[in-house]
């Protein structure tokens, strides 16, 4: 088949809507961007860091990352930051004060609603923040409108004085596409200008500016009307017209291409009279909308009759598999229309299959602390968010609660301040992830050793942001685009935070008896003790590779000790039930080693009675059999 | 009238599935960057995160000349390519009457499987079968061991497609060999068998 697209291949870019949101900033002349990391935004800054002709950093949160967008902005740069939707939960406190004050160069923040729940604690809807903050809310279909949103976004937050939200889903940031883009514009810093009755929000000051915040969003309410991001395309089958936002315009395409739609790009505030023009036109109005009911809200207090979440569900992705059924049975029509619906629903029936959760990595420096952990009884564990939370699973079972971003440090306290008289033997442990410490729980520490709380508290040191790909962060010396960075010192900070010197352990956590041993001793002294592991991601290039193990098969007795140490790297062979001599039945679990995968980390011979988890070298050595 | 309406044609539908590690997202980017090359619209998803760690993957690629949702209608896939055959069988529904599944028949068991809560499906690729899907099945990892390395199975998988595709299998190996002839020019050879291997393989099973 030959070419079917006339486009010149050299403008046909390949880009994720992260790879494009980056493009549009550092097209539009963008000099500062910050970020936390966190899925499904990540990417962006990453992709922003590869342009050298603007300032990138990862900072230690979201609240940081928008109050450096927010001085960039005021000195008159163009500024971006980008975040998931727990991100802007943490940076709100200075967004909706940011709102009132305005912006110097274009401000534009990018929040990734994680919608599906790919990698996220929770399914939130960003758009609120529109209405919250009276902030315009921008929502790209693909990356290309990412792409050319990002540019639009900054020209819009200096036309109308306003921080902008770019709104993203998991399906925007992480949908590759054909994106066609265009040069750089030279945006020059244009300077700060003193201005305290505008920027020192006291509240004297802060009540002028609340009527300015109302006035421009009724000015955007009428740009809603008129701008071409907001827009009806027509079609032939009138039966339904679509309300779409963000990426569910491509799952009503694709579902209905004949029926008539509102396609809203400026998705916050909504032209009413677009959609009122709509409604006149067809029999019934749905609101496709990822994932909250807003509009549909809007639209009903507007006095226009619509369907919406009665017909939808509340939480996940709109993709076709979910609206024709839904939109089918409301127009009362079969589930599938085809010729022969038999045989596709023969097909199409889903399999059930054993789940298949994400796991630790194989000789992941985690492994050990949670082997630990699931051995030592009468604990509270509180968690927190990383790979680490996964302690919570199988084999381990280690973790009993994990909310949001440092929550192990306050809720541990409280599980301490609170516990009744059955739980008061209860060991209270909280594990923390560096980045994530550095990130919100390094406040959380302070409280404890102020308050005089009895919590042991894990710190697991691995040099990066694990979860989301192994980004740097203050404590791994270096910055965003690898450079060398000034690097905490975590025993000095936990110390400086005020925990006693004699309670700061660190160790290596690949030593089984010494991690034993120090969280024995600290989870009975009645203080605030910290245990700091100190070896890196297995993912990154700090962590080095030993040569592997293997099993030897008339050692093993087939005890499992091994698995609980839960690496991915050791698998079940047989298992066989015995009787012992008191008529007992036991069973018998033995194992191998996947010698290719194994990367020598000494963990699991140490779990190993019989001493059958031996070097590989060894087997060939001794022309074993494995 | 819009442009996506008035210019659709026939989408090209391909899910690729597998684990967390075993080089799905590079199979379905070689895919993808061939139909690109191609003149194609496309769309591919990325599944990051969580799914890195040993869960389960899925990559929808799509291309034609105009492509709309990122996702795969259910029941209109064209192919599944099946990293392994549990998670082949997992994604199966996926597939339109008349779709094809290339599997892997090497069996990758978690370690809810391993620690015995769960069990692996006794025959994934008759299961599949019985559903009336055709399936082509072979032990992609052990020609790849064969050839002397597990990361070919990436390779091998998409051999298996190759003759399933718009266009010619020779732009595909093409498309992979190109991604080594400059910064790994010692894994040319052994790719081009792994792809010819794959082809032989499907079109044998």
């Amino acid at each position: 088949m030959s070419a079917v697209n006339p486009l010149p291949q050299p403008e046909r870019h390949f880009m994720s809507g992260n790879e494009a949101v980056a493009r549009g900033a550092w097209e539009a002349g963008c000099r500062v961007a910050a970020a936390y990391p966190g899925t499904p935004s990540t990417e962006i800054l990453e992709f922003v860091a590869t342009y050298q002709d603007l300032y990138a950093e990862w900072s230690v949160n979201e609240k940081v990352a928008l109050e450096v967008a927010i001085g960039a902005s005021l000195a008159g740069s163009r500024a971006l930051c980008a975040m998931k939707h727990v991100g802007l939960n943490v940076a709100s406190d200075a967004l909706m004060t940011q709102t009132l004050i305005g912006v110097g160069g274009g401000l534009v923040v990018a929040v990734a609603d994680d919608v599906g729940l790919s990698s996220s604690q929770n399914e939130q809807d960003s758009r609120h923040w529109g209405r919250f903050a009276h902030l315009p809310v921008l929502e790209p279909a693909d990356a290309q409108e990412a792409y050319e949103m990002t540019r639009e976004a900054f020209a819009l937050s200096e036309q109308f004085d306003t921080p902008v939200i770019l709104r993203l889903t998991t399906r925007i940031c992480h949908v590759k596409a054909v994106v066609v883009p265009g040069e750089r514009e030279e945006r020059p810093a244009t300077g700060f200008r003193k201005n305290p009755a505008r920027l020192v929000m006291t509240p004297m000051n802060a009540g002028y500016r609340i009527p300015l915040m109302l006035e421009r969003e009724e000015r955007l309410r009428a740009f809603s009307e008129i701008t071409d991001l907001n827009r009806i395309e027509d079609g032939k089958d009138r039966r339904v017209g679509f309300v779409t936002s963000g990426p569910t315009y491509l799952h009503v395409l694709e579902s209905f291409p004949n029926a008539p739609l509102v396609k809203l790009g400026l998705g916050y505030p909504p032209p009413m009279e677009l959609i009122r023009a709509l409604a006149a036109r067809v029999e019934h109005l749905v609101v496709v909308e990822e994932v909250e009911p807003l509009l549909e809200l809007e639209i009903r207090a507007a006095g226009i009759p619509v369907h919406g979440k009665d017909l939808l569900p509340r939480m996940g992705e709109l993709a076709p598999h979910v609206l024709r059924p839904a939109i089918r049975a409301f127009l009362g029509e079969p589930a599938a229309p085809e010729p022969a619906p038999k045989r596709l629903l023969e097909f199409t029936t889903p399999v059930q299959v054993f789940p298949r959760p994400p796991t630790m990595c194989v000789a992941c420096p985690h492994l050990g602390i949670y082997y630990c952990l699931s051995k030592i009884k009468n604990t509270q564990i509180a968690g927190d968010i990383g790979c680490y939370t996964l302690g919570a699973g199988h084999p381990w079972n280690a973790m009993d609660t994990c909310i949001s971003m440092g929550a192990s440090m306050g809720v541990a306290l409280g599980l301490d301040k609170g516990r009744s008289e059955a739980d008061k033997d209860k060991r209270v442990i909280a594990v923390i992830g560096d980045s994530t410490f550095l990130h919100m729980g390094m406040q959380g520490l302070l409280d404890i050793v102020y308050n005089r709380g009895n919590v042991t508290i894990l710190l697991l040191d691995n040099s990066a942001v694990g979860m989301t790909g192994g980004q740097e962060h203050p404590g791994t010396g270096k910055d965003i685009r690898g450079l060398e960075a000034p690097k905490v010192d975590f025993r000095k900070l936990v110390e400086a935070l005020g925990v006693k010197p004699e309670r700061v352990h660190e160790v290596n956590p690949y030593e089984l008896p010494i991690l034993f041993k120090a969280l024995r001793q600290e989870v009975k002294v009645n203080d605030t003790s910290v245990i700091i592991t100190n070896q890196p991601c297995v993912l990154t290039d700090r962590y080095g590779h030993k040569p592997p193990y293997a099993v030897d098969e008339e050692k093993c007795t087939g005890c499992s000790n091994c698995l609980a140490v839960g690496c991915p790297a050791i698998a079940v062979t047989r298992r066989e039930t015995v009787v012992k001599p008191n008529g007992s039945e036991k069973e018998l679990t033995f194992v191998a080693i996947d010698s290719a995968a194994c990367t020598g980390c000494d963990l699991c011979p140490g779990t190993c009675g019989p001493e059958a988890i031996l070097p590989l070298a060894e087997f060939s050595r001794a022309g074993a059999r494995l | 009238m819009n442009a996506a309406k008035t210019g659709e044609g026939k989408v090209t539908n391909i899910l690729v599935s597998g684990i967390g590690g075993q080089g799905v997202m590079t199979a379905a980017e070689v895919l993808s960057q061939t139909a690109l090359s191609q003149g194609y619209d496309v769309k591919k998803t990325e599944v990051a995160g969580m799914a890195q760690r040993g869960g389960v993957v899925t990559s929808h690629v799509r291309f034609g000349r105009r492509v709309l949702s990122p996702a795969i209608p259910h029941g209109e896939a064209d192919i599944l390519v099946g990293f392994e055959p549990a998670e082949a069988l997992r994604w199966c529904g996926q597939l339109r009457p008349g779709g094809v599944a290339m599997v892997n028949r090497l069996r990758q068991e978690p370690p809810v499987v391993t620690l015995g809560l769960f069990p692996y499906p006794d025959d994934p690729v008759g299961e599949m079968r019985a559903r009336g899907i055709e399936v082509h099945a072979f032990d992609a990892g052990a020609i790849a061991r064969e050839l002397g390395n597990l990361k070919l199975v990436n390779t091998v998988m998409l051999g298996a497609i190759a003759d399933y595709l718009p266009f010619p299998a020779e732009i595909l190996k093409e498309a992979i060999l190109a991604r080594f002839r400059d910064r790994k020019p010692a894994l040319l050879a052994v790719n081009e068998q792994a792809f010819e291997a794959g082809r032989a393989a499907q079109a044998a099973a």
